[in-house]
């Protein structure tokens, strides 16, 4: 028993990781269609940038904030500007295919300047236990929790309680209109572009203490990510927090009772009887296409 | 004047040619990038350091050494691939590569060229195929696990032994002799866990551990993923002693797990730590050219090339055919040898015999406990 709640809050805190990058999934699809296959490697580049500047001299706080900084400019604006932008215009799916094409580059790249060798990460969070009803439960389980579940209600608290968030809203779901009552829809795709970098930035900050820093880390992330949108709901960011927490435990669950070695069928066999029987996802609304 | 100048240009390029046609050619095939990469950075500059130093000292029978270097991207697929391409550039020796895995598959392609391939695999089985080509730089899991078993069993006194490998051919080796072992001194195995190569998430496999409440844990994984199961025995609370080889208390290892890896116990055949004044020097000396303190690997790459110098002085001709039957039974003594550092016996199946260590980590460090001498 005390086994299944360990393996629970390690799968919360993994699942609470998978949302972030999940979100990030979501708001891209949503505003502009941009099924983005790098994502993976989104997190794990803004670890080495935050170690790039540590290497400068930089304290690890000023590396952070750096980090972020430079992963918006580079994950956010760049990617929409040199990357979507010109590639939109060809449809859904070359951007899909550049995308792919960029999660290489990325990674080479990184192997390039850092080498294909692991590299140590601090954590933001303090090793040592606390005493949740009687388990001994890890304070970074705790922090990484906290902190995403602190990211997931302050994003949800911008997309519903503000007029930016409705604006942003209103982009996603009739930019025609949205345009026509004066909404300034490319500033909000441009927003969700610039959140998303925060957040895979925020993701990269949690996971890579746990993971290390090493160029091939956001293979097994983005496909997580992908599985828990896909599961929780392409269209809904509540699905892919739902999606994330869900994959992050069924995960851990699979390894302990099932085997470490099927622990990555599990995720996608649940991901196909999804697929096969309610293909919105889980919290997901039924999108009508027009042809 | 001008027809002097010009036959002295023609001399000095006829004598680099020369010397550049007599170099003494070895093929290296290694994990530079991938899961291995740790591995094969290691052994790849552990061999251009000795080559380095005994060129600068005149070579080996007056010819200067000349290395190749492949990655095998740590796949065993590709390492077959590139160990057929360096042999068909017909090197004196092959190096490499250092995943049991891919010398498994790559052994047979030296057997059949007839060119004897030292290697950093450490899978008991690959010394046992019969092939009398292959040499290991380090102890065989036949000659380490034994030692691991007996010192769980009668120094930390574990009745109950939580087994931790990776599901590969190097951990599946060693977990088959070293659970043999412990069943036979009287020690149980309570839990069996097979985890994967690369594997990022270890949380499920420590629960499982922590439910089996073990007296000792025996991790057998690759370095990243020993560092991240030490993160996360660490961040689940788990007290047992930790028994290792040396991939759990490796310098990478180390860097990597930082605090967690406090206290982890292995036994090594091979350390820089090690209280031998020529393992002393070599650390010294790799340090000063890459930067970093080298781990095991990077002493078995130096030695791989010390083992190639000492055998053909010992022949007394580059002969690459009468290689590999020079050097089975050949004792090397590190008096004669210095780049060998340790006295070593090589055997009929390219085993090596020689002396080993206890090791524990301690601050950040590891520090040698036990010497264990030479069995013969």
């Amino acid at each position: 028993m005390s086994n299944l709640f360990d393996l629970l809050v390690a799968g919360l805190a993994t699942g609470a990781i998978y949302a972030l990058v999940a979100v990030g999934f979501t708001l891209l699809w949503q505003t502009s269609q941009t099924i983005n296959f790098a994502q993976g490697e989104f997190v794990m580049l803004p670890a080495f940038l935050m170690l790039a500047a540590m290497h400068a001299g930089a304290p690890f706080w000023l590396a952070i904030i750096l980090g972020i900084l430079l992963s918006m400019i580079l994950l956010g604006l760049a990617f929409k500007m040199l990357l979507v932008d010109p590639m939109m215009r060809h449809g859904v799916l070359p951007l899909a295919i550049a995308t792919m094409a960029l999660a290489i580059g990325l990674k080479e790249a990184v192997k390039q300047f850092f080498s294909a060798e692991a590299s140590p990460f601090p954590s933001i969070v303090p090793t040592g236990d606390i005493s949740i009803l009687g388990h001994a439960v890890s304070l970074q389980s705790i922090g990484v929790l906290a902190v995403a579940i602190v990211a997931v209600f302050g994003l949800t608290a911008l997309l519903n309680r503000t007029s930016l968030g409705h604006q942003m809203q209103a982009a996603a779901q009739n930019p025609t209109v949205a345009r026509i009552i004066g909404v300034p829809v490319e500033r909000m795709i441009l927003l969700t572009f610039l959140i998303n970098a925060f957040l895979v930035a925020l993701a990269s900050l949690l996971i890579t203490p746990i993971y290390l820093a090493k160029f091939s880390s956001g293979e097994v992330l983005g496909q997580a990510a992908f599985i828990a949108a896909i599961v929780g709901g392409f269209n809904q960011v509540r699905g892919a927090i739902a999606g994330g927490l869900l994959i992050g435990v069924l995960d851990n669950l699979a390894a302990a009772y099932v085997s470490t070695q099927y622990r990555a069928a599990v995720p996608m066999i649940f991901l196909i009887v999804v697929i096969l029987f309610r293909p919105q996802g889980l919290l997901g609304r039924a999108e009508e296409r027009t042809v | 004047m001008k027809s002097t100048l010009l036959a002295g240009a023609l001399l000095a390029i006829a004598t680099a040619t020369s010397v550049h046609a007599q170099a003494i050619k070895l093929a290296n095939v290694a994990e530079l990038s991938g899961g291995g990469a740790t591995v094969g950075t290691n052994w790849k500059n552990g061999i251009d350091l000795a080559i380095e130093e005994i060129n600068a000292k005149g070579g080996v029978l007056g010819r200067k050494l000349e290395v190749s270097h492949a990655d095998s991207q740590s796949n065993p697929g590709v390492a077959r691939a590139q160990v057929q391409k360096a042999l068909d550039a017909e090197p004196y020796v092959l190096l490499g590569p250092g995943y049991s895995g891919s010398v498994k598959v790559t052994a047979p392609l030296a057997a059949e060229a007839g060119i004897a391939q030292i290697m950093g695999g450490e899978a008991a089985e690959l010394t046992q195929a019969g092939n009398k080509f292959l040499f290991r730089t380090s102890f065989g899991q036949q000659s380490s696990m034994p030692k691991v078993a007996k010192y769980i069993h009668d120094e930390m006194k574990a009745k109950t032994v939580a087994v931790v490998w990776v599901n590969n051919d190097f951990g599946r080796g060693g977990r088959d002799v070293v659970v043999k072992e412990l069943d036979r001194l009287g020690s149980k195995v309570v839990a069996d866990l097979s985890t994967e190569a690369g594997q990022a998430d270890f949380a499920a496999d420590v629960g499982k551990i922590k439910a089996a409440n073990p007296d000792a844990v025996f991790v057998y994984l690759n370095e990243e993923e020993s560092a991240r199961i030490l993160k996360e025995l660490k961040r689940q609370g788990v007290t047992a002693p930790l028994m290792g080889e040396t991939t759990l208390i490796g310098q990478k290892v180390i860097e990597l797990a930082g605090d967690a890896a406090n206290g982890a116990r292995g036994h090594v055949g091979l350390t820089t730590d090690a209280p031998v004044d020529l393992i002393k020097a070599f650390r010294e000396k790799f340090s000063k050219k890459y930067n970093y303190v080298p781990d095991h690997n990077g002493l078995k790459g130096y030695l791989a090339v010390y083992m190639v110098k000492a055998t053909t002085e010992k022949m007394g001709k580059v002969d690459p055919k009468k290689f590999a039957e020079t050097l089975h039974g050949l004792t090397i003594k590190a008096a004669d040898q210095p780049g060998i550092l340790m006295d070593v016996t090589f055997s009929d199946t390219g085993d090596i015999d020689r002396q080993s260590f206890l090791v524990e980590v301690v601050e950040g460090k590891q520090v040698v406990k036990q010497v264990l001498p030479k069995v013969k």
